[in-house]
């Protein structure tokens, strides 16, 4: 089981990568007064068919060959669902996947948020070759990191990984959460 | 709320730079496993201190930190691997943010092996 939901949101997103995605668009909206905690990740990947789609989130199926269990999806699902919530995963074969998981947002099993910060400038910085859309919410709030817009003001010769890039990214992900939840512990 | 605005002063900054840190054939690989068995055990701290650490310590020339799946041995995660040029792949298992800070100096800077962390040591005492 994972420890917290970034953590999650970053092994559901390692498989839009490995699904081949060139945009990755992450979102993480936290509503107190509804009470609620949504993450959505599409993707543009290779996307999966109806009956992949059901095996998915079956732990004793994987397209992995290094091992026989594929527990990704079934831990979010997990973690959604006891807390009252939901998940679903809709996707199309050549289209894409979109991820969709509810979370009560005061139920006694939900597990924290995490570091989500960190999972997103991980997700960038060593996938230099995807872009990401990371949307924060919270209430009314809420602060956007469109890495095609990162790529316009950057050229296209300077990498994410370069060190001030990426203490940039890591600097600007942690400021403006802070600026749209108000340090909130969620 | 800061702006993205910063990045055209970075970008100013840093022509003339770009492209001096292409990958070369020397460089020293250290791949550590993302998938659902390394990022449950721990390994996104462990992948970003020895990101952040290589670059603190101006070793991007030298040393490339990159991520890769699971290979098999879900037991043993956090997982890094490094990948010498002329020498044998090292794995080295359970890793900590702070191990892989001995790795950093000892092996990657020192030319050690750090044994007590390897696969191999691992298993032996499973034994």
């Amino acid at each position: 089981m994972m420890p917290e939901i970034a953590l999650n949101i970053l092994d559901i997103a390692e498989n839009s990568v490995r699904a081949g995605a060139s945009l990755i668009e992450i979102t993480v909206s936290v509503q107190p007064e509804e009470d609620s905690l949504t993450v959505t990740i599409r993707d543009n990947g290779c996307g999966m068919t109806p009956e992949e789609m059901e095996k998915v989130q079956d732990p004793f199926f994987t397209t992995r060959t290094t091992r026989k269990v594929g527990l990704g999806v079934p831990f979010f699902k997990q973690a959604a669902e006891s807390t009252d919530g939901s998940f679903q995963i809709d996707s199309e074969k050549g289209r894409g996947t979109l991820v969709t998981a509810v979370f009560g947002l005061s139920h006694i099993d939900r597990m924290p948020l995490g570091d989500i910060s960190s999972t997103v400038y991980t997700l960038i910085v060593f996938n230099d070759h995807i872009d990401f859309r990371y949307t924060y919410r919270y209430g009314e709030k809420d602060f956007v990191l469109d890495t095609r817009e990162m790529r316009e003001m950057l050229g296209d010769s300077i990498s994410f990984s370069e060190p001030e890039v990426s203490a940039f990214i890591k600097e600007y992900l942690e400021t403006n959460k802070k600026e749209t939840d108000g340090g909130a512990d969620i | 709320m800061k702006s993205l605005e910063e990045l055209r002063a970075i970008r100013a900054k840093m022509q003339g730079k770009v492209g001096v840190r292409a990958e070369n054939e020397n460089q020293i690989r250290v791949v550590v496993g993302m998938a659902t068995c390394g990022i449950a055990s721990g390994a996104r701290p462990v992948l970003t201190a020895l990101s952040d650490a290589v670059q603190e310590q101006n070793l991007t020339d030298k040393i490339n930190v990159t991520q890769t799946g699971c290979i098999g041995l879900c037991q043993y995660e956090p997982i890094v691997e490094v990948l010498e040029p002329g020498k044998e792949k090292v794995t080295y298992v359970k890793m900590t943010p702070e191990k892989a800070m001995e790795v950093l100096r000892i092996h990657l800077l020192g030319g050690q092996v750090v044994a007590k962390y390897t696969l191999s040591a691992a298993q032996n005492n499973a034994e």
